[in-house]
């Protein structure tokens, strides 16, 4: 590396951005020389999206300096950005639902005809530029906005898990065009599939805890050095733990309490196959945004699945609302916690709750009945209920206790955790791990999503992993150490051929998108 | 909005295709207008004696919340809502009327009326300001300045009084050479056509879609969110200003307690003429045909002689009805 500055097409030092007492990012840097494409890598919370942000000028760094083509130049918002030289491609396309294609590119003041060229190199020269954004599918949406940033011709493109969710075909073509900008151009490429990292990308920055902690060259075998860097040295030290949870569940003699099959919502979850028993704790991991909030939005009914079955106790289910899951002893237990308490009321309210507040028990309120429940229920969590008397007084962690309490209370089954000690001290997080394994001892299942991959040997039996929607790999607690997951996550097996199976799952959405992308034949016109 | 252009790079799509996409695009409007035609032909029906001439009079009565229902819609557009536009036009009508009653003389009249259209975008501006940057939701702040607004007019004057000039009273009364042509009609759509057409051709005007639409997908293609907002507000209050002026010269007076629900008819009108609450969706000239609408139903009532609180009953039950069958069919097309 002995280029200077003034070679660098970008160059990010020391950038620092703190919330409250949050550090995001911590004497970050980043180098983009020209005509590379760059890969910006890191786990959940390592500081990607904050340094994202701060490029694309949505948030200002608290230190730090930018340079562009060897000016200074920190943007302000994402239009400021733009005068820079800086476009961004989000997983969420920027593109106004309400206005036609064309609209949309007035707005950006695109100009069409390299929008019309870059749009054919993606495989999408049929689209009707009058069509409203909302009638096209997401994908389409995807490449138009990649087609819109590419016809900008930026110094810098930026893509941000660009490829998540698009078909296979689409996928190959957005690649090819990320390889064809110009010797004097830039790409800086997020995304989870190592594997597109290494076909696309020359380079690779890692984040970890806000650092920047290691610059690669991206060639044959470098994923695994990725993945070290991004696990830092205390990675292999955890896996030293022993698992407090030892399955003693035997599997093949009973019917699965939950059992799904194929399930997909038809858009980020594809084919969630997966059996959860009474007595266990199994752990879901995935990167964000691979169909996990949509996984667990199908099993406690807020949402309807597209495709697949769903089993509870061996009869097939089909649920409208959460409260048909709930009548059959399935509850969500969310990650935010206000979204599930009656902030103002009592302990006692808010854990009583569910079993009093059904249509059935229309009337008076058997107060001393409730009562015994909700004494039982706080003594059994060792919640902390001095402050009872309204529960945002409560610490985080004690606030998640009375949402778990509220449903040991009435006596339920099987329970969805999505994230539970998210913020919340180490104390009170192990105390609700010990909770998660003592209700698992009393035959409830218990379904836990997580962020931190640490928890997973603390309280799981088993873990499944989800990548593109799909389950990938199932494993003992025991051998599911941080690094062992984080590669599954990536949907890395060590030894394995590439992950043809995804892409291959993509492939069936083929015919769909491209059906649509053409837009269905416009209505009859009106006879004159 | 640009579907007369989606021809232009796509030669091989031939007129019906464009026809085809337009009458999409516009499917609300093209619906009210045919409901717009079944109750004229029920208007008829039920009244042998309504003529072309009964048509442009009710046409000459719609014309303030008309201009009413046209400011609420750009602000509804981008995502917002005013509930002050009553007492903005109880504000500027008193203003111009008492003016004009202190300083007579037709040309300085024409100075007062500019007056009091720069005033209209002030009172605008403030909503505007007040909502980008106290970030106080917009339904309070506007709420707020509603007394703000209505408590200056009775400072303006305690009683309704005043005069207006001469050209300003011709202007909107009678008829343009035939009888069916009315000028306050006339007036109403060059002053829509004059505001309306250039803005929904230019940046400003695609930005109120915009932000209205998507807020985040807008400030991510380098739109000026906050910018935008309180311009829509500015011309809200530019249009409610006409409407007060409109007011001043249909009554010769001004007078300082606004009339509540123009604000609510106005909100009826915009969601009956295709704008969605939610921002983002539709334009002008739906809610000028719902403001059209609403009054027929007004006037069928009246000339049915049903009891005039059972026609408030039935007014609310026909919009919810107009507006769950349009949901509905919406609902259905976007499922197919």
């Amino acid at each position: 590396m002995t280029l200077t500055a003034t070679d660098l097409l970008l160059e990010a030092t020391d950038v620092s951005k703190t919330y409250g007492a949050v550090v995001a990012l911590h004497h970050a840097s980043l180098s983009v020389r020209p005509g590379e494409v760059h890969a910006l890598m890191g786990a959940n919370g390592a500081g990607k999206s904050t340094l994202v942000k701060i490029l694309t000028g949505a948030v200002s760094p608290d230190t730090g300096r930018i340079v562009v083509r060897g000016r200074e130049r920190i943007s302000h918002s994402p239009a400021d950005a733009r005068r820079n030289g800086l476009v961004s491609v989000y997983q969420e396309p920027a593109v106004i639902p309400d206005l036609d294609i064309r609209d949309n590119l007035r707005l950006t003041a695109t100009p069409v005809e390299p929008f019309r060229h870059w749009l054919s190199e993606l495989g999408l020269e049929k689209l009707n530029l009058s069509s409203l954004a909302r009638r096209l599918p997401l994908a389409s949406l995807r490449i138009i906005d990649l087609a819109r940033a590419l016809a900008l011709q930026p110094d810098v493109l930026l893509l941000d898990e660009i490829t998540a969710a698009l078909p296979a075909n689409l996928t190959e073509r957005v690649l090819q065009a990320v390889q064809q900008q110009g010797a004097d151009r830039s790409v800086i490429f997020i995304s989870h599939r190592l594997i597109e990292i290494a076909a696309v990308c020359d380079r690779a920055t890692v984040l970890r805890n806000g650092e920047t902690v290691g610059v690669v060259e991206v060639t044959a075998g470098s994923e695994d050095k990725i993945v070290d860097l991004m696990l830092g040295e205390g990675a292999a030290a955890l896996g030293e733990h022993a698992p407090s949870g030892t399955s003693t569940v035997d599997r093949s003699a009973q019917v699965p309490r939950v059992s799904a099959r194929a399930l997909s919502d038809g858009r980020r979850l594809r084919d969630a196959t997966f059996d959860l028993y009474a007595g266990e704790v199994l752990g879901v991991v995935a990167l964000e945004g691979q169909g996990q909030d949509e996984l667990f939005g199908l099993l406690s009914g807020a949402a309807r699945p597209a495709a697949g079955t769903l089993q509870v106790d061996g009869r097939a289910v089909t649920w409208r609302h959460p409260a048909d899951a709930i009548r059959n002893g399935i509850v969500f237990i969310a990650a935010d916690r206000a979204e599930a308490l009656l902030m103002q009321r009592s302990v006692r309210e808010n854990i009583a709750l569910p079993s009093s507040a059904r249509i059935t028990h229309w009337g008076w309120i058997n107060l001393r009945r409730e009562g015994q429940k909700v004494d039982q229920a706080v003594a059994t969590l060792q919640i902390d209920a001095r402050a009872g008397s309204e529960v945002r007084r409560l610490s985080g962690g004690n606030q998640q206790k009375v949402t778990i309490a509220r449903w040991v209370a009435s006596g339920v089954k099987t329970m969805l955790c999505f994230d539970p000690t998210r913020g919340i001290d180490i104390g009170t997080k192990n105390q609700i791990y010990v909770l998660l394994r003592d209700l698992a001892a009393a035959g409830t299942a218990i379904l836990l999503y997580t962020s931190e991959l640490k928890e997973i040997q603390l309280a799981c039996d088993r873990v499944v992993v989800i990548f593109g929607g799909q389950v990938v790999a199932e494993m003992a607690a025991a051998g599911a150490d941080e690094a062992a997951l984080l590669r599954a996550a990536h949907n890395l097996k060590p030894g394995a051929a590439l992950p043809e199976e995804v892409v291959a799952a993509s492939a069936g959405e083929k015919t769909a998108v491209e059906g649509a992308i053409g837009e269905a034949p416009a209505a009859p016109a009106p006879q004159p | 909005m640009s579907a007369p252009a989606a021809s232009i790079g796509r030669p091989r799509a031939g007129v019906a295709d464009s026809l085809g996409t337009w009458a999409r695009n516009n499917a609300w409007t093209l619906g009210l207008l045919g409901f717009l035609v079944v109750l004229l032909l029920f208007t008829k029906y039920v009244n042998h004696n309504y003529s072309l001439v009964s048509l442009a009079n009710t046409a000459t009565a719609v014309v303030p919340l008309a201009l009413a229902a046209v400011a609420q819609a750009v602000v509804v557009i981008s995502g917002g809502i005013d509930l002050s536009i009553s007492s903005q036009m109880a504000l500027t009508s008193c203003v111009a009327a008492t003016m004009m009653a202190a300083y007579p003389g037709e040309v300085t009249a024409v100075a007062i009326v500019i007056g009091v259209l720069m005033l209209g975008m002030v009172l605008g501006a403030v909503n505007g300001a007040l909502v980008v940057m106290t970030r106080v939701p917009d339904i309070i702040v506007t709420l707020a300045t509603y007394f703000v607004w209505a408590g200056f007019a009775l400072l303006v004057r305690a009683a309704p009084g005043g005069s207006a000039a001469k050209w300003l009273k011709d202007l909107v009364v009678g008829s343009l050479g035939i009888d069916v042509v009315p000028k306050a009609a006339v007036v109403l759509v060059v002053i829509v056509a004059v505001i309306w057409i250039p803005l929904s051709r230019s940046r400003l005007g695609l930005s109120l879609y915009a932000v209205g639409s998507n807020r985040l997908a807008a400030f991510r293609s380098g739109v000026a969110v906050n910018r935008t907002k309180f311009m829509s507000y500015v011309i809200t209050g530019l249009l409610a200003a006409f409407a007060g002026l409109s007011l001043t010269a249909s009554t010769g007076i001004g007078t300082p307690v606004p009339e509540p629900t123009y604000v609510l008819i106005s909100i009826g009108a915009v969601v009956l003429g295709g704008v969605s609450l939610a921002g983002g969706t539709g334009g002008v000239f739906g809610p000028l045909v719902a403001v059209v609408v609403l009054q027929l139903i007004r006037d069928d009532m009246t000339f049915m002689q049903v009891d005039s609180n059972y026609g408030l009953v039935a007014q609310g039950f026909i919009l919810i009805g107009v507006l769950m069958a349009g949901s509905l069919i919406q609902m259905r097309r976007s499922r197919a």
